[in-house]
């Protein structure tokens, strides 16, 4: 069957619900990272999709800010990483409990 | 027929390796899949006609985002198994479920929504220039100025911000 | 005659100098010389407008001046509709009035020179202020009389109460006085209370206060001979104002209390003039009472009554001022009696004769005791004759005069009164003569103890005035050593010599017809008594000659007629019997005293003694003062108590109740503070503490754990979208 927009949404589903297993399974604080960038590229993918179908420049745009953004986000989060590391010699997101009640 | 089985090859690549990049214990390895993902996605974004996303994305993404993961990775000590205890609190097979159920569910909707009647799409604004990166250069830079403008400040507010989070003394 | 308003006006401002300035500032000579110089220029003046008065025709002899208004037109409710009070500052002569300034004024001005000797020897302050109180009584006095409406007259009423009270406890640091001073005031103030209810039954019924349009109302108005209407209940109230006022039963106990006073003052006020304005009340009223015959045997009776009560007390009094209070007391008796049987021109005649001989009497009484340095006891008296031969002289006159000697004036007055009642109800006349019997005793015992007989004084060059004299006055003798009785000096026997030329003149204005006198005072007084729509007598039926022209057939000797009363036919001769009648009786009085107290002085001893228990109860007088302290005023002392003790168990309680009753509420609403306040505020503090307990928990710090709860989130939004879809 021809491939429809629909097949890039099932896609774009799939690799977001890796991307949120990733976030909630592992523990690694990088790998979540990395989850959440599969997260948006799965966004990406989505917009960019409906971009093609629409045929409005649009949603490729949006995905370019998403792509900025992410990219900002990275370096920001990456960041707050290495500060944490240098105080608590973890990656451990389970040791990253400061905040518990 | 091409674009069917392109298509089928480089979503169960983008799949293939996402699963892997959740699932394998050495960071290193997880940083190398996440890669040749972000390269198959391009690809894909080639398929959908958007050829400068594509290169953003491989310029962007796999060569700057997945840059600086590397970065992190080796700065991070890793002799230690990073896995090493987990919270009891933890809720492993709750967050499974959890988001199998959210793709079968959004997978419901997406079959049904197109199996509808599809609405007429909004055709996009006449552009007197053709081609994807032209086209999008001219929305970039008339409808979307302010967006884009502000965009630039966001990067450069995070990159004072990565920069003060990351030194040694400040 | 349009300046009457000023004699009243000129008293009173002597009295605001003196009051104001004087006590202050003047000397003694300095006082009395404005008090007098007031008084006589009010003397002067009322001569006047006597005179002036004199010239008008004699049933038009009526003046009236207003000089302003006092009480404005008030709505106020009478009989006859919706009325209007108003007042004026309006004051009248005629011929009632007239005659009273002349007596007030005249006797006025004698005593005020009288004073300026007597009271020589008080303190410099206590000069001014005498004079002070003296020329505001006086004031007073010829605004009670020159008033032309009730209410002026009322002022006058009460401000010789006030004035009485002022001068009776002068010497105001001697208990007796000032008890005496209230007495008065408030013995008189119960009077008040009737006078004014019949003040206000007048208004009710007239719609006016004016008495001469209350007199011309009540003249259409029927005679009230056998049932008790309005006009009674008016004349009745008014006569208790009178009782009050002149010392009648039953409130007459003040004056002899009185005599507390300074004597120039018992011989002003309690003598003269304050007491005398009860009967002039009545006077001015005969109008209306002649209306309610009911009353008028009322005050007939009350009036002879009080008389005979007196005498018999007079008798046994040993204090000069005493036999002179209460023989005061029985000839105002003998007043009312004469306006109880309707004659009331007599009554006043007897008013004008009484205030010359008893005035006589009181300020020669007051020269004894200044002679014998403040002793007033008659019993440390005698043979002061022949050390006050002017003084002696002119009380022995007085003496004449008030047993009802002929020619003196006394003799007329008396006569007249008596005759009166003779024809009206003769068991009055009966005790009236009884009366005039010991009235002529003891006058002349009196004379006897103090001047004739031996000498039972103290001596003198001793100790003077420390002889325990019972009545002495606060301010003794001011001549150092006391050297004997003595004469006085001539400020005070010249008002002596004055009032007796008076106290003999005084009764060639009434020689009545039946001894061919014109009995001028008669007809002189007569339109003052009656209405004006008619100068009739007082039975009306009686009037022959309606019209004005009867005012010359007045004139004529020959007017029997008019004096007849319901008995046309007491005839001349009978007239004439009753006077010799009555000279006989004077006579015995004044042998019988010599008798008991000159000649032969033991009988009274053993008389005394004899008879024991009337003697004691005389002496006693009657226990009246006793029986009034155990009932009323113990009465209204329980009342006081009761009183007292409900203000303190009834209201001290509510007020105690309330308090302990918002102790109680307060301690209540300390309870709700405490258990649903405060137990609200901790359930919620306890509601915030278990709670957050169940919302810890989801702070696990751990961010996946949080991420969960997003994904969670997620799923329920498209669970949601996809079952609404």
């Amino acid at each position: 069957m021809p491939i429809t927009t629909t097949h890039y949404i099932l896609l774009s589903a799939a690799l977001f619900t890796i991307g949120v297993v990733g976030v909630m399974v592992r523990r690694n604080i990088i790998i979540i990272f990395m989850s959440i960038e599969l997260i948006l590229n799965a966004v990406n993918i989505n917009l960019i999709a409906f971009s093609q179908q629409l045929q409005n420049g649009i949603g490729q745009v949006f995905a370019i800010f998403v792509i900025a953004v992410a990219a900002a986000e990275a370096a920001v989060g990456l960041g707050i990483i290495l500060a944490f590391y240098r105080n608590k010699e973890t990656v451990n997101i389970d040791e990253m409990n400061v905040m518990r009640s | 027929m091409a674009q069917a089985i392109a298509f089928y090859f480089i979503a169960a690549c983008i799949l293939g390796f996402a699963v892997l990049v959740v699932s394998t214990k050495d960071t290193v390895h997880s940083v190398l899949f996440l890669v040749l993902d972000f390269l198959f996605v391009a690809a894909l974004y080639v398929l959908l006609g958007a050829e400068f996303l594509a290169a953003i994305q491989i310029l962007v993404y796999a060569g700057g985002i997945v840059v600086l993961y590397l970065f992190v990775v080796m700065l991070v000590n890793l002799k230690r198994p990073p896995e090493a205890h987990s919270d009891p609190h933890r809720r492993t097979m709750l967050g499974f479920l959890l988001a199998g159920a959210v793709l079968v569910e959004v997978g419901a909707i997406a079959i049904y929504g197109f199996s509808q009647p599809a609405m007429v799409p909004v055709p996009g604004a006449a552009m007197p220039v053709t081609g994807n990166t032209a086209q999008i250069g001219w929305l970039l830079y008339t409808s979307y100025l302010i967006p884009f403008e502000i965009a630039s400040m966001l990067l450069l507010v995070a990159m004072i911000g990565a920069i003060v989070l990351a030194k040694r003394e400040l | 005659m349009k300046y009457i308003w000023l004699i009243p006006i000129l008293p009173g401002l002597g009295a605001a100098i003196n009051g104001l300035i004087g006590i202050r500032s003047f000397s003694r000579k300095t006082a009395g010389v404005v008090a007098c110089t007031m008084m006589g220029a009010a003397l002067a003046l009322s001569l006047f407008a006597f005179w002036q008065l004199l010239g008008l025709p004699a049933d038009a002899r009526a003046y009236d001046v207003v000089i302003a208004q006092w009480i404005p037109s008030i709505p106020l409710m009478t009989q006859h509709g919706v009325g209007g009070f108003q007042v004026p500052w309006g004051f009248r002569l005629d011929p009632l009035s007239g005659m009273m300034i002349l007596v007030v004024t005249g006797i006025g001005t004698l005593i005020h020179v009288y004073s300026t000797a007597y009271m020589a020897d008080e303190p410099r302050g206590g000069v001014a202020r005498f004079f002070c109180y003296l020329n505001l009584f006086c004031f007073f006095m010829l605004m009670l009389v020159l008033g032309n409406n009730f209410v002026v007259m009322f002022v006058g009423w009460e401000g010789v109460g006030l004035c009485s009270y002022l001068l009776i406890g002068y010497w105001y640091e001697k208990k007796s006085a000032s008890d005496a001073g209230k007495k008065a005031f408030i013995t008189n103030r119960i009077g008040d209370w009737g006078f004014i209810l019949g003040v206000f039954l007048i208004y009710q019924m007239f719609g006016t206060l004016d008495f001469r349009a209350v007199q011309n109302a009540a003249a259409t108005m029927p005679v009230e001979s056998v049932h008790f209407g309005v006009l009674s209940f008016i004349c009745l109230f008014l006569f208790i104002g009178a009782t009050g006022k002149s010392a009648q039963i039953p409130l007459y106990v003040w004056l002899p209390d009185a005599m507390e006073g300074p004597t120039p003052v018992s011989a002003l006020i309690h003598a003269a003039t304050m007491v005398t304005a009860g009967v002039y009340m009545v006077g001015r009223n005969a109008v209306l009472f002649t209306h309610a015959p009911m009353v008028m045997q009322i005050v007939a009776i009350v009036g002879v009554l009080t008389a005979f009560m007196a005498a018999s007390i007079g008798l046994v009094q040993y204090d000069i001022k005493r036999v002179l209070a209460y023989s005061t007391v029985s000839q105002l008796g003998y007043m009312f009696t004469a306006m109880g049987v309707g004659a009331f021109s007599a009554g006043a005649f007897h008013l004008m004769t009484h205030a010359f001989f008893k005035a006589l009497l009181f300020l020669g009484s007051g020269s004894v005791i200044h002679a014998m340095a403040g002793e007033q006891d008659m019993r440390y008296m005698g043979g002061l004759r022949k050390y006050m031969p002017v003084t002696f002289a002119t009380m022995f006159i007085g003496t004449l005069a008030i047993a009802g000697i002929p020619p003196l004036s006394g003799f007329f007055s008396k006569d007249e009164i008596l005759f009166r009642a003779f024809e009206s109800n003769k068991a009055i006349w009966v005790i009236a003569v009884a009366t005039a019997l010991m009235t002529a005793f003891y006058m002349f015992r009196l004379v006897s103890m103090t001047f004739l007989g031996a000498y039972r004084g103290p001596a003198w060059e001793s100790a003077g005035a420390a002889h325990g004299a019972p009545d002495d006055h606060g301010g003794g003798h001011g001549h150092g050593a006391w050297h004997g009785p003595h004469e006085s000096p001539t400020p005070m026997t010249f008002p002596l010599m004055a009032l007796a030329v008076g106290a003999v003149v005084a009764g060639l204005f009434g020689i009545p017809a039946a001894l061919n006198g014109p009995n001028t005072i008669e007809h002189f007084l007569e339109p003052s008594f009656t209405a004006e729509s008619h100068i009739a007598d007082r039975g009306m039926r009686i009037a022959e000659s309606g019209g004005i022209a009867e005012a010359a057939a007045i004139r004529t000797p020959q007017s029997e007629v008019r004096n007849e009363e319901a008995e046309p036919h007491v005839s001349r001769s009978v007239e004439l019997g009753l006077m010799g009648f009555s000279v006989l009786i004077a006579l015995a009085g004044i042998g019988l005293a010599r008798k008991f107290y000159v000649t032969s002085p033991e009988i009274s001893q053993g008389l005394a003694e004899q008879w024991a228990g009337p003697h004691r109860l005389l002496s006693n007088k009657y226990y009246v003062d006793e029986l009034y302290d155990a009932t009323v005023i113990s009465g209204t002392y329980a009342g006081g108590r009761g009183l007292w003790a409900f203000d303190r168990h009834v209201v001290d309680g509510a007020v105690n109740g309330a308090g302990w009753l918002t102790v109680i509420s307060a301690w209540f609403s300390g309870l709700t503070d405490r258990t649903v306040v405060d137990g609200l505020v901790n359930l919620v503090g306890r509601i915030a503490q278990e709670g957050s307990y169940w919302f810890r928990r989801l702070q696990t710090g751990l961010v996946q754990t949080y991420a969960l709860v997003m994904v969670f989130g997620v799923f329920a939004f498209v669970t949601i979208y996809l079952f609404v879809r």
